[in-house]
């Protein structure tokens, strides 16, 4: 009895793992494939702009506007603390840190895993599903150049200008709550942010991370739904896959990126 | 015209990002006080330098006129050994001294560089000997302490 529980225990561990190694070494080589096949899109960029369009500029709104109201209470919260030191004048250099370093690249790609990621995922599933990518390979066309490759590049240049512009807002959202509502020096906000923010140690790894965060969340979006069962509910379940994954990726992401730029 | 107007979103859309870049640097970050002038190298002994750190500027009179380069220790003379990059527009007399000072009572510490009465004038790679450490706030208590204690004593007898 023990025995055969013992056994079905370890082969549901066996053969999860074993579904784990698959999904990891196929991930693998669709990247690197994906990669190759994306040379040929140099002689056509007009494929990716159309996906920087509907990747990027549809995520614009929901960027700038989680940006400015994590801004105000990065503000409200950041004054309540400080001003139990006396060291309200440090406001500036606390959205600015916090938003430039961690909140920027971070919420932004959970946004964007949310917003943009579930979109590819259900794109290409849905593709995958009406046996679209089959047609395509029957017309000699590679799904992974045409289809697959400008969504990726796409993600990859969107995530940065997202994270920015959500960082950017986030600071003049700290900067209307702080300065103009509470009341804190103007000088002192600007000029202990321009002292303690160093463009290379903080904006520059800032940038690093999201550029990181979007590779990340982009490629596990694409494979989702690249890989996804060929049935409405598989591609149900590929969209949800994508949110836990991406999100959990990009969270312990964020701590190795941390621990190693900011030792 | 459909295509025309896409490409004029996405590059709208790529301009927002690099003024948005372009915000963080300058106005949130300290690119504006960057700067690739020209430097000479000045070395300094400290018994002591509290926090400071690296990149901490150097200021004479309250202009920044060079920055902190790197911080070692000296294991022969069990002193901390302090690079310094001075900006290769302003000099000083060679026999300027350094003091490690605080801005504001729990700001950040950097160096203040008072100029001596020498003719000859700071070179690459020269030393600067007169030194003053930093102020350590548990040293100062202390000293408060005993002294009050003393007094105690005294007005005790």
């Amino acid at each position: 009895m023990i025995g055969r529980l013992l056994g079905g225990l370890l082969g549901a561990i066996g053969g999860g793992l074993r579904v784990w190694l698959y999904n990891v070494g196929y991930a693998t080589r669709m990247f690197f494939s994906m990669l190759r096949a994306s040379f040929g899109l140099w002689r056509r960029p007009r494929l990716i702009t159309d996906q920087i369009h509907f990747i990027g500029n549809y995520s614009l709104v929901i960027i700038a506007v989680s940006g400015l109201f994590v801004g105000f209470v990065l503000g409200l919260q950041g004054y309540y603390t400080l001003n139990k030191y006396g060291s309200e004048q440090a406001l500036g250099l606390l959205v600015a840190l916090s938003l430039s370093r961690e909140l920027g690249p971070v919420v932004t790609a959970l946004l964007f895993a949310g917003r943009a990621g579930t979109s590819l995922t259900a794109e290409i599933g849905l593709m995958k599903a009406g046996e679209q990518l089959a047609a395509m390979e029957m017309m000699a066309v590679n799904p992974l150049q045409r289809v697959i490759g400008p969504r990726f590049w796409a993600g990859v240049i969107s995530m940065p200008i997202l994270a920015a512009i959500f960082s950017a807002v986030g600071i003049m959202g700290g900067y209307v709550v702080g300065v103009k509502m509470i009341g804190v020096d103007e000088g002192a906000f600007w000029s202990q942010m321009q002292g303690g923010v160093d463009v290379f140690q903080d904006v520059l790894n800032g940038v690093l991370k999201s550029v990181v965060f979007g590779l990340a969340v982009t490629f596990i979006a694409l494979y989702q739904g690249y890989e996804t069962d060929p049935t409405p509910e598989g591609v149900a379940r590929a969209t949800t896959r994508t949110v836990v994954i991406s999100s959990l990726t990009v969270l312990w992401l964020d701590f190795l990126l941390t621990a190693l730029m900011f030792n | 015209m459909q295509r025309k107007s896409l490409d004029v979103w996405v590059g709208l859309f790529v301009v927002l990002g690099a003024a948005a870049l372009m915000f963080l640097a300058i106005k949130a970050g300290n690119l504006s006080s960057f700067s690739l002038a020209p430097t000479y190298r000045v070395i300094s002994k400290f018994d002591n330098i509290g926090g400071l750190k690296p990149q901490a500027p150097v200021k004479s009179a309250g202009v920044v006129v060079g920055r902190v380069a790197e911080i070692g220790f000296d294991d022969k003379t069990f002193q901390a050994s302090v690079v310094l990059n001075m900006d290769s527009s302003y000099q000083f007399p060679k026999d300027s001294s350094l003091k490690i000072l605080t801005s504001g009572l729990l700001g950040e510490q950097y160096i203040g560089i008072s100029p001596g009465g020498d003719t000859k004038n700071l070179a690459n790679g020269d030393k600067i000997t007169s030194t003053q450490s930093a102020v350590v706030l548990e040293d100062l208590i202390s000293q408060f302490l005993y002294s009050k204690a003393a007094d105690g004593k005294d007005s005790g007898k």
